[in-house]
C-alpha cells in the first residue's frame, strides 16, 4: 500500500497522525512505514482476520430495530490511535484531579453541602438533578468512595488541546472494548508491536477486582463480590459477562439475588451464599423496586436497606448521576478550585446554561450554530448539533429549551480531531475522542489509552456505537519519535 | 454455583447433542434411501415420518408441509425456525443459554458454539447442504464432538461440567432410544421378512447413526439380528453411545454433584437416575423384549424426564416459583 496515504487530507482539522500533508507526526512514522510496506491483499487479510475474531468471540453489541435485536460487531478500525506519553502524563494528572474533585463534591452534597452554602454551586441545580438522591443525605459509604469507576470522556480542538466533554460517573462501559482491540491488535499486526513500545492495558480487570475487593463494607478480606447485570438483552451484556470473566467473579441477574434479615444473598445449587460487593451495571432506578422504580423487574427487592445497613456495597455508590448531570458539569472546574485550591488541568469544553438568562439569550439565537444537550441524556440521545440540523429540529429544541430551560445546556461545535480510518478502500480522516477508564480505590489507577471511539460516517462528529461509531486501539507509547528534520 | 448457571449449562450441553443427533438419524435415513428401488409417494412417507414422530412434532410438520419426503422432513428437521428440535433451533438455543454462562464456560467453548451457530445462520450453510448433505451432518456432528472435546480439555472438572454431563447422556440416551424407535415404526416393505435383507439393512442403519456398526461388529460377527441391535444399543456396558452406559454416567455425574457416595442417593433425581441406571444393569434383552421393546423404549423416555425434573426441583427449584426461593433456600438441598 505504497502510497496509502498520498492522498490523504487533513482538512481544518487538527489531524492526530499528520502535522501537515504528506508529513506524518514523529510518534506516527513508524506505524506510517509499516502500512505503506503492506500489500493491499495483506491489509484485506488483516482486516478480515479482525472482524472474524471479534465476531467469534462474540464481541458484540445489540441493535434494536422493529423489536429484533440484532447483534453486530462493534466496527474496529485497523489504524491505532496513538497518544505520545507527554501528552498522556497531562491526561493522566486532569484526570486524577478531576475524579478526586468529584468524589469530595459527592461527599459533601450527601452531607454537609458546604459547597451549596459558599453559593459556589446554586443549590437550586443540585436539588433539582434528576440523578441527586436525596434520601441518602448523611449516609456514609465505606472510605467515602463515591465514583469508583469513571469513564471521561475527552475531545481534542482543531488546535489539538484537550478537553472533559462528560464524565460519565454512573455505569460507564466500552472498556471491553478497550482490552479486546488490543488483543486483536497484537494478533493482526504482532511485528508493529515489536517497533514501539506500547504500554500495556490488560492490567485493567486486575486492578479493578482488586478495588472491588478493597471496598467492603466490613472490611472483610475474602468478599464475595458480584457483577450484576440486567440481563443477556442489555446491550452490554458482552461487556458485563466478559468483565466477570476476566475477574473470576460471579455475574448474577437480579433474579439471582434474595434479601433476607437485610444481607444480600445469592441463590446457589448449594443454597444461599452471602454476596458483600456488588458491581452493578443497572442504574439506580432499576435497583430496588421497593425504593426506586416499582416496576423494575432487574433488581432485587430489599437492595437499597441492605446498602443502607452497611451490608452490602454497591460500585459506583446510588446518587452519582448528580455528578453526570450536563448543568453539574458546568460547574465542575469551580469544585476543583474549591475543594483542592487548584486551577483545572483539563478544561471543560466551553458551556452555556440556558437557565441563566444571558444564556439563554444568547442560545435560542443560535440553535443553529451550537451543540444543544438535555442535561441527563447520554449515548448521543437528547442532542442536536445545530449546523448539521434541519430548521425543523432547530424549533423543536428551541421550544424544548424554553419549556425548560433547567434541562439544557449549549456548547460551540467542537471541530473535533481526526485520525486516519480504513473507509471502504481508502484511508480518509474521521473525527475521533477517547475514554480513559479511572479507578478509585485506595489509589488511583487509569489505564494508559482508553478506548478511542471513531466517527465513521463522513463529516459525522457522533463517535456513539448506537449512531455509526466505531473505535480504535489507542496506543501510550514512551517513544516520542525523533524530532522532524525539515 | 448459581441455579441458574447451572440449569443454562445442562440445558446448552443438551441442545447440542440434539442437534448432533438430529444430524446423524438424517444422514442414515438418507442413506438409507439409496438402497431401495422404485419408491412410490406411500413408502417414501413411510421412510421419514417415523423421524417426524420421534421428534413428536407430527402437527407441526403437517402445518408446514403437505408431504413427508426427504426434502420436507430434512429441512424441517434441519433448518425449520418453527420447529423447536431442529439443529438450527437446537444450536441457536444452546448458544443463547451459552450467552448467560459465557463466564463459567471457557472462551474456546463460547467460540466454538459461535461458530456453529454463524455457521448455520449463513449462506455456505445452505450450499455446503445443497452440494452434498452428508457433509452437512458431518460438520454438524463433527461440531459437537470439536465442543465435548473442548469442553472436556479447558474447562474446570467441577460443578458446572458435571451438570453438562448430566445434560449430554440425558439426552444421548433418550435420543438413542427413540432411533431404535424409529426401527421399530419403519415398516417392512410387503414381502419382506424380519431378518431378512432389507431387514438387516435397515439395522445396520440404526447402528450406523450411533456410529456403533464397527464395535457392534466386533462383538457380533457375522450376525445382524433385531435382538442384538437392540441389546448392543440399550445394555452396553462400555460403548460411549449405549442407553446403559449413559445412564451410568448421568447417574455419576449426578452424584459427583452432590458428593454422596455412588451407593447411597443425596435427592430424588440421584435416587431415580440410581435405580433406572440398577435397571439396565441387570436387565437381559430377553427381559426387554418380552416387555416390548417399543413399551421399553417409551419407559425410559419418560424415566428420564422425571429424572430432569427432579434435578431441576433440587437444584433450581427457585426458577419457576418465585415465592419458594427462601423456603427452599434455608433447608438444606439433600434430603
Amino acid at each position: 500500500m505504497e502510497g496509502c496515504f498520498s492522498d490523504y487530507l487533513s482538512g481544518d482539522f487538527y489531524d492526530e497522525m499528520f502535522a501537515a500533508k504528506g508529513m506524518a507526526r514523529p510518534h506516527y512514522r513508524k506505524l506510517m512505514e509499516r502500512f505503506q510496506e503492506m500489500g493491499p491483499e495483506e491489509f484485506e487479510r488483516k482486516r478480515n482476520l479482525a472482524a472474524r475474531s471479534l465476531l467469534n468471540q462474540g464481541v458484540t453489541f445489540t441493535v434494536y430495530n422493529n423489536n429484533e435485536g440484532t447483534e453486530r460487531i462493534f466496527p474496529f478500525d485497523l489504524i491505532p490511535r496513538i497518544i505520545p506519553s507527554s501528552e498522556w502524563e497531562l491526561i493522566e494528572r486532569g484526570l486524577t484531579q478531576r475524579i478526586t474533585a468529584l468524589n469530595l463534591f459527592l461527599h459533601d452534597v450527601y452531607h454537609g453541602q458546604r459547597i451549596l452554602k459558599e453559593k459556589v454551586i446554586p443549590e437550586e441545580v443540585v436539588r433539582s438533578a434528576a440523578h441527586f438522591r436525596p434520601e441518602f443525605m448523611g449516609f456514609d459509604v465505606p472510605k467515602n468512595i463515591y465514583i469508583h469507576i469513571c469513564g471521561t470522556d475527552l475531545i481534542r480542538d482543531d488546535a489539538g488541546a484537550y478537553f472533559v466533554l462528560e464524565d460519565n460517573a454512573r455505569c460507564p462501559s466500552g472498556v471491553s472494548y478497550m482490552l479486546e482491540n488490543r488483543q486483536v491488535m497484537k494478533r493482526v499486526f504482532p511485528n508493529l508491536f515489536g517497533r514501539y513500545s506500547v504500554r500495556p492495558v490488560d492490567a485493567y480487570t486486575e486492578e479493578l477486582v482488586k478495588l472491588l475487593r478493597s471496598v467492603s463494607p466490613d472490611g472483610n478480606t475474602e468478599p464475595n463480590v458480584v457483577l450484576l447485570t440486567p440481563g443477556i438483552y442489555n446491550s452490554a451484556y458482552f461487556e458485563h459477562s466478559f468483565l466477570a470473566r476476566s475477574m473470576g467473579i460471579e455475574i448474577v441477574v437480579g433474579a439471582d439475588l434474595v434479601v433476607q434479615d437485610s444481607k444480600v444473598y445469592m441463590k446457589t445449587t448449594k443454597g444461599l451464599k452471602k454476596v458483600d460487593v456488588i458491581y452493578r451495571r443497572l442504574d439506580d432506578d432499576f435497583l430496588d423496586p421497593l425504593v426506586f422504580r416499582p416496576d423494575s423487574l432487574l433488581g432485587v427487592s430489599g437492595l437499597v436497606d441492605a446498602y443502607r445497613r452497611g451490608n452490602v456495597n454497591l460500585a459506583n455508590a446510588i446518587g452519582t448521576g448528580v455528578a453526570d448531570d450536563k448543568v453539574v458539569y458546568y460547574y465542575v472546574p469551580r469544585m476543583i478550585k474549591f475543594y483542592l485550591d487548584q486551577e483545572p488541568i483539563l478544561p471543560n469544553v466551553p458551556t452555556y446554561l440556558s437557565a441563566h438568562e444571558e444564556d439563554r439569550a444568547y442560545i435560542l439565537e443560535n440553535v443553529d450554530k451550537l451543540v444543544i444537550k438535555a442535561a441527563n441524556e447520554s449515548g448521543g440521545y437528547g442532542m442536536l448539533i445545530g449546523p448539521q440540523a434541519t430548521k425543523e429540529e432547530v424549533e423543536k429544541f428551541r421550544g424544548l429549551i424554553i419549556a425548560n430551560p433547567r434541562n439544557y445546556v449549549a456548547q460551540p461545535v467542537v471541530l473535533l480531531s481526526r485520525a486516519p480510518a480504513f473507509c471502504d478502500s481508502t484511508i480518509e480522516g474521521r473525527h475521533i475522542d477517547l475514554r480513559p477508564y479511572i479507578l478509585y480505590g485506595d489509589k488511583i489507577t487509569i489505564v494508559p489509552g482508553g478506548l478511542t471511539r471513531v466517527a465513521l460516517r463522513k463529516g459525522s462528529l457522533v463517535v456513539n456505537s448506537s449512531q455509526g461509531g466505531g473505535s480504535k486501539d489507542s496506543w501510550v507509547v514512551d517513544d516520542e519519535g525523533e524530532t522532524p528534520g525539515c | 454455583m448459581l441455579s441458574r448457571v447451572a440449569d443454562a449449562l445442562y440445558w446448552m450441553s443438551r441442545y447440542i447433542e440434539r442437534a448432533e443427533n438430529n444430524a446423524r438419524i438424517l444422514d442414515v435415513n438418507l442413506q438409507l434411501m439409496l438402497d431401495f428401488e422404485n419408491q412410490n409417494e406411500e413408502t417414501v412417507r413411510h421412510h421419514w415420518e417415523p423421524i417426524i414422530n420421534s421428534l413428536e412434532e407430527h402437527d407441526l410438520f403437517y402445518s408446514l408441509h403437505s408431504e413427508a419426503n426427504a426434502e420436507t422432513v430434512v429441512d424441517f428437521v434441519s433448518f425449520e425456525k418453527k420447529n423447536p428440535h431442529s439443529i438450527h433451533s437446537s444450536i441457536t438455543r444452546a448458544r443463547e443459554n451459552a450467552r448467560t454462562v459465557r463466564e463459567h464456560a471457557s472462551s474456546e467453548m463460547w467460540e466454538q458454539i459461535n461458530r456453529v451457530y454463524l455457521f448455520l445462520g449463513s449462506e455456505r450453510s445452505r450450499s455446503l447442504f445443497a452440494g452434498s448433505a452428508y457433509e452437512f451432518f458431518k460438520s454438524i456432528v463433527e461440531a459437537s464432538h470439536l465442543f465435548q472435546g473442548i469442553t472436556d480439555s479447558t474447562m474446570t472438572h467441577g460443578e458446572g461440567w458435571e451438570f453438562i454431563q448430566v445434560g449430554k447422556y440425558i439426552e444421548r440416551a433418550d435420543r438413542t432410544s427413540r432411533i431404535l424407535d424409529v426401527k421399530y415404526h419403519l415398516l417392512l416393505p410387503t414381502g419382506e421378512k424380519v431378518g431378512g435383507n432389507v431387514d438387516v439393512v435397515q439395522w445396520l442403519a440404526v447402528l450406523k447413526s450411533c456410529s456403533a456398526l464397527e464395535a457392534y461388529r466386533k462383538l457380533y460377527v457375522g450376525e445382524v439380528a433385531p435382538w442384538s441391535v437392540a441389546e448392543f444399543l440399550i445394555t452396553h456396558d462400555s460403548f460411549p453411545r449405549s442407553i446403559r452406559f449413559c445412564v451410568n454416567r448421568l447417574d455419576l455425574a449426578l452424584h459427583r454433584i452432590s458428593g454422596s457416595a455412588k451407593t447411597h442417593y443425596a435427592c430424588e433425581a440421584e435416587r431415580l437416575s440410581g435405580r433406572l441406571s440398577s435397571d439396565l444393569d441387570y436387565s437381559t434383552i430377553g427381559d426387554i423384549f418380552s416387555f416390548g421393546l417399543h413399551q421399553y423404549l417409551d419407559r425410559i423416555q419418560s424415566r428420564l424426564v422425571v429424572v430432569s425434573d427432579a434435578m431441576h426441583e433440587t437444584y433450581c427449584e427457585w426458577m419457576e416459583e418465585e415465592d419458594e426461593i427462601v423456603s427452599r433456600a434455608t433447608s438444606p438441598v439433600a434430603k
